[in-house]
């Protein structure tokens, strides 16, 4: 069957089986950075964001798509280096493999709570495993994002170039 | 490996309905589950277009779409207002945000899983269930059905004054839980009455209904006693996650902190 | 220690520099093998054993070869019968020869009995369910203390055959066996106050590597058999292969891209050999990606061992004696099994400096479960729980604070480690990293315990560890740094960047002696056409053996630079010198820049600007640090939680803080789930229950509580800038100080792993009586 989504801002349409997974038509289109960890949705490395919101592409049947809009970190590129940044200086992408699942729920986390506490950002991206840094890296990293960004003088790639 | 011969995004109801009655056909709630099994489908239904994605609340009743995902119950201000912060507590540990995103309430319920903690929270509660054939039924009922061919439209939380506590073991944060359970107080027919839900023993949930009039006042030990009989009267199994023994004692303990925090509460 | 020779401000080394591949990893750029795969590459996969122990007498493929699609359909018949090792070792393999490629044996569910190849994932799974397998069951060995002599042998075969003197033999299921001592044990043991006799059961775990088992192959322009895998040990791999296949080494070409994870699991050659048969035997690009269940039930993970401890000290609490008993569980293979054993000894043992006499003995048995491997710690994590919970039971016997009676017996630098080959500790600041672990949880104030009010209660517990830097007297790494036009520098390297960041911190020790930027340095991932060689990155070897590589090439090509300085400025070497930038006349002032140099050696030039050298140490100085968790438990429920854990480590020089730390954490972290979640658990058929991540629990961020980590840096004369190793210590702490701070919060000692809060409880409900 055909189905048209919008793929990172761009219509696209393709030919999918009625069991195709998203996470198989996205790599097939060319978004490498979504990676599968796990296959029983435990895991967190193949979030995208469907209609906005952090979605498992490992178990999302591509058929379901049809009509949305998908976003992949190749959709947000720009601000995945913005925060990617933050992270490398902390060391804390390490093997990278989890990262673009990590940074995606990142990214929908600041679109979704105003200032999240420790507890509230540990609680929002507790699906996504990380098996290289023991996450307190990360946990640094987003906290200083997250100032960097509610500074309003210094703005976040001054301070880093 | 699941297989799938068709998708069909069902236009209406009836439809669904009528694609369901074929053996080979299946209702697709998340695909969280369905998906890790072995099935053969030849028709897979899915029911996104049909407005059952939302919670709406009336004077009587708060009623959940069946395609409601577990992130819209946990964030749902109308359940708030009425059970505190149990609902969202029932849900919060379930893997994470993005699983709760895509696992809709429907496959929660319909599937009666063992390991399930909404069904454990619902089951509690003056719940019912919309089905398109089979009408309105309490979900206790439905919970003792075995799965048909009937599509599950949404799920009806009665409004009443009751008060309602949540808690769960789990091994790491995000697991299935070793043990869920849910109480639920309040008058039913000028009665006092108790409500007890324990899920994941590891068999799916089940409800216990006792008429106790328990003062707010009432001593630990008493609350104890009462805690211990709940406990008693359920049954459990063995498996990986923990033993039958340590399960029913979970259950007593967490019976007894709910039970107590509910009495606190009336103090 | 003295700083000799480092007297300089470090300028590149010890400081937080981001990976130099960093960016392509946080925007998701295709890195990783599966991405670089091929797209024509033919799916390879695996049908397994469902049984733990059997016999193939029967594989009927003809149905399967009709399906559309399908390429081959290989059995044990369609392979060599020169058995091998998947170990990742350096030649000649401490491993047993224990495999084949496809076998008629099967020993554990899971182990591979068919591979089907084909053009598309579909084709292929139509196909395994269409293979007809008829299997002879036979009665499996599942029980590890049941497996030595036991008549039913996981090894039968005439062609098993082991190269090392390791005390092997397949005829009592025995992969490897030995003793050593030091003094008159049992005479010590009789002699002492206090005899702390416990057995201690640590389980097998996965690593859990994000990316999980892949290898992707190709034949090249010359009929070469090229391998892009995620692996740890290119060079090992481009062995085994030849060795897997019969063919000669020269026809394999191994190529690392980006690892996303190894931790030891990529020790072991798990994915390798499938698709290479199919390419070998096709001639067709092919590719396998494992599944998370594969990963789980069919790889490498760690020992299961029980060890016996008896440990002896006087009424004053000096340590007089240890006796260790090791019975380490390899599974259906040898992987690593007569080495892992060994660190269970010789990395728990010598923390104790003041000991009289020591004895290490051991036994490692075949078992029908999956083979064993390398895990993180290699053992060491496993001897150390042992050892160091027996230190904690002695001081609860003695009634004396558990860091006092460490304090009283630990190593100190400069003693001599009679369980450590007789190494010297040359470097150790295990005393100060106590004493700053202590500060850092305000273990005077909360020792032992504090009750929260609710039922709930928090202990403090507290471990030390060591570790080595490589394998002495083994472990090779070598390096190549070329000068380029414009004066740029390629350093090649044969060590394994799995995400840890060597590629990085070997660029800062480069830039560092080279007195140049960082991004003068372009660093080549490996290659085994083009990379020197290394036995790559395991064993703790990458900083400490490859580093001082690096060194030692550095010197050699700041010498070869000044030399061409000085032809080029047409004086003799002993007036130049090199400052980084450009090489100058002393005596005339006349100077030619590095670009210059670059550009004028590619041109009418005899002689390659480049210099290589290799580095091996006779002694693999021990990085020490010392965990301090604090857990509130539940008394009820025996639910203990995570609250704090705080780590000291002595590495030496931290080459890069950032990462150090990130590494200290996240080996933390896996501590945490050893310690507390994760088991691997069979069925009474052998079956593997913990088959995917579901069942197999790894912490989630909300499982780990706060680490915090610093560091106490010694000095290691012997290392490069002063450094050690960091990578595996790290997990070696928090499984015997997670259960030392639930003793001290309880009073329950949990012996066996993972401490689940059922035996929390259970431990709580017999000292109610």
């Amino acid at each position: 069957m055909e189905i048209q989504f919008i793929l990172n801002k761009k219509q696209v349409s393709v030919e999918v089986n009625a069991d195709s997974v998203l996470i198989d038509v996205l790599r097939s289109l060319g978004c490498k950075s979504v990676k599968c960890g796990c296959e029983t949705t435990n895991c967190g490395l193949c979030t995208v964001w469907i209609d906005g919101k952090s979605r498992l592409s490992c178990s999302v049947l591509a058929a379901g798509v049809d009509g949305h809009e998908v976003t992949t970190m190749e959709g947000v590129e720009e601000e995945a280096a913005e925060f990617g940044e933050f992270l490398a200086a902390e060391g804390a992408e390490q093997c990278g493999f989890c990262s673009p699942g990590f940074i995606m729920n990142v990214l929908a986390m600041m679109r979704e709570l105003e200032n999240p506490s420790i507890e509230e950002i540990k609680e929002y991206l507790a699906g996504n495993l990380c098996r290289c840094t023991g996450y307190m890296g990360q946990l640094r990293a987003i906290q200083k994002y997250m100032e960097k960004r509610q500074s309003p003088v210094i703005k976040v790639r001054e301070v880093q170039g | 490996m699941l297989t799938i011969g068709n998708y069909v995004k069902a236009k209406t109801l009836e439809e669904a309905y009528e694609l369901n009655q074929a053996r080979s056909s299946r209702v697709m709630g998340g695909m969280m589950w369905m998906r890790l099994g072995n099935a053969r489908v030849k028709t897979v239904i899915d029911l996104s277009g049909l407005g059952l994605d939302q919670i709406e609340e009336s004077d009587n009743v708060i009623k959940i779409g069946a395609m409601c995902t577990l992130r819209q119950i946990e964030e749902s201000e109308a359940l708030k207002s009425l059970y505190g912060d149990g609902i969202a507590e029932a849900v919060r540990h379930i893997v994470g945000v993005q699983f709760r995103n895509q696992a809709t309430v429907g496959g929660s319920i319909y599937g009666r899983f063992g390991f399930s903690d909404v069904l454990t929270a619902f089951l509690a509660l003056d719940t019912f269930v919309e089905l398109y054939d089979g009408g309105t039924i309490r979900l206790s009922e439905f919970v003792k059905r075995k799965p048909d061919k009937d599509i599950l439209m949404s799920v009806i939380v009665r409004k009443s004054k009751r008060k309602f506590r949540y808690e769960s073991i789990r091994q790491t944060k995000t697991d299935f839980p070793v043990i869920a359970c849910s109480v639920v107080t309040g008058m039913v027919h000028g009665k006092e009455t108790w409500y007890f839900s324990v899920g994941a023993r590891p068999m799916k949930a089940e409800l216990l209904e006792k008429q106790w009039e328990i003062p707010d006042d009432a001593s630990e030990e008493l609350i104890a006693d009462y805690a211990r009989q709940a406990a008693a009267e359920f049954t459990y199994g063995t498996n990986m996650r923990g033993s039958a023994e340590y399960r029913q004692h979970l259950a007593e303990v967490l019976i007894r902190r709910e039970m107590s925090s509910i009495l606190a509460e009336g103090r | 220690m003295s700083r000799e020779g480092n007297e300089k401000e470090l300028r590149v080394v010890n400081h937080s520099v981001p990976k130099v591949d960093a960016k392509s990893l946080v925007t998701g750029k295709a890195v990783y093998t599966n991405d670089l795969a091929p797209s024509d590459c033919l799916i390879v996969k695996i049908i397994r054993s469902p049984y733990a122990h059997a016999l193939i007498k029967d594989i009927n493929t003809t149905r399967a070869e009709a399906v559309p699609g399908i390429e081959c359909i290989l059995t044990y018949k369609d392979c060599p019968d020169k058995r091998f090792t998947m170990a990742g070792q350096t030649y000649p393999e401490p491993s047993p020869y224990d495999r084949l490629i496809l076998d008629q044996r099967m020993r554990f569910v899971g182990d591979a009995a068919a591979i089907v190849a084909g053009t598309s994932e579909e084709a292929v799974k139509k196909a395994m369910k269409l293979v007809k397998i008829k299997y002879e069951v036979l009665e499996p060995v599942l029980d590890f203390r049941k497996a030595k002599d036991n008549p039913i042998l996981v090894h039968p075969e005439e062609n098993w055959k082991s190269l090392c003197p390791v005390g092997a033999d397949n005829k009592r299921n025995l992969c490897a066996h030995e003793v050593t001592e030091d003094g008159d044990i049992e005479a010590v043991l009789a002699s002492c106050d206090y005899v702390i006799d416990r057995v201690y059961h640590t389980k097998a775990n996965q690593q859990a590597m994000m990316e999980t088992f892949r290898t992707c192959t190709y034949l090249d322009a010359y009929g070469r058999l090229n391998v892009v895998s995620s692996t740890q040990v290119p060079f090992h791999i481009r062995r085994i292969l030849a060795h897997a296949l019969d063919i000669p080494k020269s026809k394999v070409r191994v190529i690392k891209p980006r690892i996303g994870g190894g931790f030891g699991a990529k020790q072991t050659s798990v994915s390798e050999v499938y698709p290479a048969i199919v390419t070998w035997k096709t001639g067709k690009p092919a590719k396998i990606i494992y599944t998370r269940e594969e990963s789980l039930i069919a790889s490498s993970p760690r020992h299961e061992m029980e060890m016996h401890v008896r440990l002896g000290a006087d009424k004053d609490g000096n340590i007089r004696g240890i006796d260790l008993y090791t019975l380490s569980n390899t599974g259906a293979f040898g992987e690593h099994g007569p080495t892992t054993v060994g660190l269970s000894g010789h990395k728990s043992i010598p923390l104790y400096g003041s000991a009289e006499a020591f004895r290490f003995t051991y036994d490692v048995v075949y078992t029908n479960v999956m083979s064993a491997g390398a895990y993180r710690g290699y053992g060491a994590t496993q001897g150390i729980f042992a050892v160091e919970s027996a230190v904690n039971e002695l001081a609860a016997v003695l009634g004396m604070d558990p860091t006092v009676l460490r304090e009283k017996n630990m190593v100190r630098e400069g003693q001599r480690m009679p369980a450590y080959y007789n190494e010297f500790a040359k470097s150790c600041a295990l005393d100060r990293c106590m004493e700053r672990a202590k500060k850092m949880i305000g273990w005077d104030e909360k020792y032992p315990c504090r009750d929260m009010g609710n039922g709930k209660v928090r202990g403090v517990g507290v471990a030390m560890a060591m570790q080595g830097s490589g394998i002495s007297s083994v472990d090779t790494g070598s390096v190549i740094i070329k000068v380029n036009d414009d004066g740029f520098y390629s350093l090649m390297i044969g060590a394994t960047d799995m995400g840890t960041g060597c590629d990085t911190i070997l660029t800062q020790m480069a830039a560092e002696c080279l007195d140049c930027e960082m991004s003068d340095i372009i660093v080549h991932g490996v290659d085994t056409d083009i990379s020197p060689y290394d036995c790559g990155s395991y064993a703790s070897s990458t900083t400490y053996v490859t580093g001082m590589a690096v060194i030692k090439t550095c010197e050699s090509l700041r010498k070869k630079i000044c030399e061409r300085g000085a032809e080029y400025l047409d004086c003799s070497v002993d007036d130049v010198e090199f400052d980084g930038q450009n090489v100058t006349n002393l005596k005339t002032g006349e100077s030619i820049s590095r670009q210059e140099i670059g550009n004028r050696v590619m041109c009418f030039n005899n002689e390659a600007l480049s210099a290589s050298e290799a580095f091996s140490s006779p002694t693999s100085p021990p990085p020490f640090m010392v965990g301090i968790a604090e857990v509130e438990v539940d008394k009820e429920t025996g639910v203990a939680e995570m609250v704090d854990y705080v780590a000291v480590v002595d590495c030496g020089t931290v080459v890069n803080p950032a990462l150090a730390r990130v590494q200290t954490e996240g080996g933390i972290a896996q501590g945490i789930g050893m310690a507390l979640f994760e088991d691997i658990v069979y069925n009474s058929k052998g079956r593997n229950y913990s088959n995917s991540f579901m069942q197999y629990k790894i912490p989630s961020r909300l499982d780990v509580g706060t680490i915090r980590v610093e560091f106490e840096s010694s000095y290691e004369p012997t290392g490069p800038f002063g450094a050690k190793s960091i990578g595996e210590i790290v997990i070696n702490t928090p499984s015997p100080a997670i259960s030392n701070a639930i003793q001290n919060a309880t009073g329950v000692i949990i012996r066996e792993l993972p401490m689940t809060a059922e035996k929390i409880y259970r431990g709580i409900q017999e000292k109610k009586g």
